[in-house]
């Protein structure tokens, strides 16, 4: 074979790996298997495995002391774990060039008060081994509320304002996960806006979000998917659509008649307590089996008096969760 | 928002060591810190330069011989030089309590270990901001200091630069040593423990001192095996020698002048240079070793 040969057949297998790889979807932004921490005797994770997609944004939900922060801490390199593996962006964790696109606002957040916000955002910028013009960087102050603020001394800030500036310090260089532990501890309601305005931004970019809040109704509105843990384990994790359940309509009805009571059950599922039925909506509806529904009532001549949603909160099915567990727990102790 | 990554992992690691070193000097520098210690040492120099400048009014007036004024001269800048040393001593363990312990405790270091750096990357940059910084300070103040001494009685250490950089490095050895306590203990014990050490050893070095003038080797083996395992009196028996007058030794009468702590009988060895550097770099390495490993 001459080495003419030899170099296009190198090349061709190359094209080839490189097709290969092409095709393959991207790692997920965090994937995490068997993770387990325990300080002293008391068990602060215990195996939890979790997955964050490219461009998802996964909300860590959990009562205080659930290691939920361990978790967060795990995943980041900041606390080594006794057990269990950590891959950011596709790389170990162990790696440190895993967390180059990585932005993070700790749950305690504090940074150095001798310099000024400007400054900080350098100083994270030059560590992070990153290219980003000065512009950029006072938008992304500007981003978060402190545009006029960015040459006072950090010192000199409310704990609102360092968390803002923990957002702008996440943000700066541009990163493909974000991970968010508490970003509205310290805020007011319009700083909670704002916050969720930036993270819903993010996801539109197709930024992956990884969210610690105890605002269950935010979580609520900006998550794809929701990982609950309770005592250092994983307690249940989904879309919201999965654990929240189908959703569900209740109906003031009176005068139904048969065809009437026949187009209810062709939706799904009937429950009827007096006037009031309880019907389960299919989980493909594209918005129209309501108005669909409500006119053939009426054109059957029902007469309608109600229509309302009725869908289960996270925070019920949260503390539904949490309750089972401990219930579980304390059947098992005795 | 754009960002490009521009670098290999070596120059990743320069890059955080020189920028955390900066970033450490800027702390020093913004905490008054630097104004403090300014502010002490011209305190410091204008104390001495009085004594000095008194010193000199009297050997006018023939009290002293040429001999007896070189002793004293060299008496007295040891003495000086010590509270320098004192200084930075304080000054160093005490900064790097707070820069290292304090930061992991308040939860500043948080934010800046997620980002892609090696957490042995950061504890060089904050070392050799301290060594700059502490390290910086002696050379001056004490150089400031020779050059008062030479104007007012005319008196010009044989080895200035080994001198002065003795006291640099006995500096490094105890702000190495800061560094260490402050990756296990919080940030006031640090420094206190790291100060108390120092304090320790150069009483011990004394003791030992004493014993070797009434010619007791147990006694003699206290300051030996102090210098041995912290070697801040070591090096500072070493700096002395090379401040103070050859003369001197032989104007204070020889065998006596052991016990007395401001003077130094021998220089420093090789050897015992050697084995400082080594004690650094080991105690650098548990201390990398024990910050690495932490959890935060």
């Amino acid at each position: 074979m001459t080495s003419d040969l030899k170099a296009a057949r190198n090349r061709t297998a190359q094209h080839e790996m490189a097709w290969l790889v092409a095709g393959l979807p991207a790692a997920p932004a965090v994937w995490c298997s068997g993770l387990r921490k325990r300080y002293g005797k008391r068990h602060a994770v215990e195996d939890v495995s979790l997955q964050v997609a490219r461009g998802d944004v996964v909300g860590l939900l959990g009562p205080n002391g659930a290691g939920k922060t361990s978790v967060i801490k795990m995943l980041l390199g900041l606390v080594r774990p006794d057990a269990g593996e950590v891959m950011l962006l596709g790389r170990p964790a162990t790696d440190p060039a895993a967390r180059a696109r990585v932005g993070y606002l700790p749950e305690l957040f504090r940074y150095q008060p001798w310099l000024t916000a400007a400054e900080v955002l350098t100083l994270h910028v030059r560590l992070s081994g990153l290219e980003v013009p000065a512009r950029d960087q006072r938008d992304c102050l500007a981003l978060v509320g402190l545009a006029d603020r960015a040459g006072d001394r950090v010192g000199g800030f409310s704990k609102g304002m360092q968390q803002r500036l923990g957002l702008a310090v996440a943000l700066v260089t541009g990163p493909e996960l974000v991970v968010l532990d508490e970003p509205t501890s310290a805020l007011d309601p319009l700083g909670r806006v704002d916050v969720r305005d930036i993270v819903l931004a993010l996801k539109s970019r197709g930024v992956a979000v990884l969210l610690n809040s105890h605002l269950i109704g935010e979580v609520e509105r900006v998550c794809d998917r929701v990982v609950i843990l309770d005592r250092g384990r994983v307690a249940a994790s989904g879309t919201l659509t999965e654990l929240l359940g189908q959703r569900e309509l209740r109906l003031h009805l009176t005068g139904l008649s048969a065809p009437a009571r026949a187009r209810l059950a062709a939706v799904g599922t009937v429950e009827q307590t007096g006037d009031w039925y309880t019907v389960v909506l299919p989980p493909d509806d594209d918005g129209a089996a309501v108005p669909d529904l409500v006119t053939d009532l009426a054109a059957l001549g029902a007469r309608v008096h109600a229509v309302e949603p009725a869908r289960i909160t996270l925070e019920e099915r949260l503390l539904g969760i949490l309750r089972a567990g401990s219930a579980a727990r304390s059947g098992a102790e005795q | 928002m754009t960002a490009a990554v521009v670098s290999r992992p070596a120059a990743g690691t320069v890059r955080t060591v020189l920028t955390i070193a900066a970033l450490t000097l800027r702390e020093a520098s913004r905490r008054r810190v630097l104004l403090a210690l300014a502010a002490l040492t011209v305190v410091l120099l204008a104390l001495s330069t009085w004594g000095f400048s008194r010193l000199a009014a009297n050997t006018g007036g023939s009290a002293l011989t040429s001999g007896e004024t070189r002793l004293t001269a060299s008496i007295l800048l040891n003495l000086v030089m010590f509270g320098y040393s004192l200084i930075a001593a304080l000054g160093t363990a005490f900064l790097a309590g707070p820069t290292l312990a304090g930061e992991t405790e308040s939860g500043i270091a948080l934010a800046v270990l997620a980002r892609p750096i090696r957490r042995s990357a950061f504890l060089l940059g904050k070392w050799l901001g301290l060594v700059a910084f502490g390290a910086g300070f002696v050379v001056l103040a004490g150089l400031a200091q020779c050059l008062v001494v030479r104007a007012t009685v005319d008196y010009w250490p044989p080895q200035p630069a080994a001198a002065l950089g003795l006291l640099a490095f006995q500096t490094t050895v105890l702000l190495t040593l800061a560094v260490l306590l402050s990756t296990a203990i919080s940030p006031m014990a640090s420094g206190v423990v790291a100060v108390g050490l120092f304090g320790t050893t150069w009483v011990a070095g004394v003791v030992g001192g004493v014993g070797e003038s009434l010619g007791n080797h147990s006694v003699a083996r206290v300051g030996a095996v102090s210098r041995m395992l912290l070697p801040t009196d070591g090096l500072w028996r070493g700096a002395m020698h090379a401040f103070q007058d050859p003369t001197a030794l032989m104007e204070f009468g020889g065998g006596g002048s052991e016990a007395f702590p401001f003077l130094s009988v021998a220089p420093l060895t090789a050897g015992y240079l050697v084995w400082a550097v080594v004690w650094v770099a080991m105690v650098w390495g548990l201390a990398a070793t024990a910050f690495v490993r932490k959890d935060l």
